[in-house]
């Protein structure tokens, strides 16, 4: 059992093996409130026989995706990490998530939400590694009650480049196993520091949204505000679930955040633009 | 034969501005539309029930409306009322 933010999950295995490794990566991290958790994740072989041979790592718990693929045993951990995004994806109704990666900084959070590729990990934990707090790499839970941005810090999961960025950024940091060949590439998770977790109860105020693309030459674009209520409305997973504190949730970011959508060429004229942008704009 | 069209009673919908679009929450059905002018022109003039003639007048007398056409504005609150955002009564 485990407490990411305010979301308890208890995870089982039909393996040591994950049980482990997430054990020993979340070991800072606080036990479910009264021991009651929010979700279950059951990583399990689907045929009694897929224990041992060739064992195949199926992700269930509360909610299952009827059509997910299983993931091989040495990809345990990445499976015990999807098992708990899926229970929050499905069936999370206290906040509206939105895909975003979220530091902090003086009680104000900064938001980066962009497809996958897009660089929310890197540029999350970079600037974790430069003094902000932590908030989350996948989801920001907002509150439909406050409009505060709660944080959610699992494990940071860096893919391909990014893990040889942030080995030479965060050399200090505590890394998962290298999970090569996984369905996204090579994946390594790193830890959250001490303060992202020792924090993770302390939510913020949204002070700047930024829709980061990684890749093409650096440029700022003023978003409009339909742009980015129609952006907000597909980056997350139960707007419309949530009915209407979804709609009153992202009124509420579009009329009092500012937003800017940003191209960039590297990780460190990414960080240099966005550290820029939040003074300008924040 | 004809019909008068009226928007949904105060509070049935709720409206957010994204200039230059508008977002309406449309609580019966849960469902977000995102629409485009002169729609929520439309709908603020459909207090009152007003066929579509009606209507084209009044949207000319306040808009610019360089095409009018009684028939495509029949459409367009046709298909309104198939999504909730105004009711339809035959006369």
């Amino acid at each position: 059992m485990l407490r990411i933010g305010p979301v308890g999950f208890r995870i089982g295995s039909d393996w040591r093996a994950p049980i482990g490794a997430l054990g020993d990566l979340y070991r800072d991290y606080p036990l479910p409130e009264d021991g009651i958790v929010d979700f279950n994740v059951r990583l399990f072989a689907a045929r009694p026989w897929r224990r041992f041979v060739r064992p195949a790592v199926t992700i269930g718990g509360d909610y299952m995706l009827p059509d997910a693929l299983p993931l091989p045993l040495a990809q345990g951990l990445l499976a015990a990490e999807m098992g708990m995004n899926l229970q929050m994806a499905l069936a999370q109704r206290r906040y509206l998530l939105l895909h975003a990666s979220v530091v902090e900084r003086d009680g104000r959070g900064l938001l980066l939400s962009g497809v996958s590729g897009a660089g929310k990990s890197t540029l999350a934990a970079l600037l974790m590694t430069r003094g902000w707090r932590l908030m989350g790499d996948e989801f920001a839970l907002v509150d439909p009650a406050t409009g505060l941005v709660h944080a959610f810090p699992r494990l940071i999961s860096l893919k391909n480049q990014s893990v040889a960025v942030l080995q030479c950024a965060a050399g200090q940091a505590r890394f998962g196993p290298l999970l090569a060949g996984t369905p996204k590439g090579d994946i390594r998770h790193l830890v959250p520091d001490a303060t992202a977790i020792a924090a993770m109860d302390r939510p913020a105020v949204p002070a700047l949204l930024l829709f980061p693309t990684f890749g093409p030459a650096e440029a700022v674009r003023a978003v409009g505000a339909a742009e980015t209520f129609v952006r907000l409305t597909q980056a997350s997973t139960n707007y419309v679930a949530l009915g209407e504190r979804g709609f009153a949730t992202l009124r509420r970011l579009v009329q009092d955040v500012p937003v800017r959508a940003i191209d960039y060429a590297d990780t460190d004229s990414g960080i240099a633009l966005v550290e820029r942008l939040w003074r300008e704009l924040a | 034969m004809g019909a008068r069209y009226r928007a949904p009673p105060p509070g049935h919908v709720l409206i957010l501005s994204l200039d230059p679009l508008t977002a309406i929450y449309h609580r019966a059905s849960g469902q977000t539309h995102v629409v485009a002018p002169p729609v929520p022109e439309m709908l603020a003039l459909l207090v009152d029930p007003l066929t579509p003639g009606e209507l084209l007048a009044a949207l000319g007398e306040r808009y610019d409306l360089p095409d009018g056409d009684v028939a495509a504005l029949t459409a367009r609150l046709d298909e309104l009322a198939a999504i909730g955002l105004v009711t339809r009564d035959a006369i």
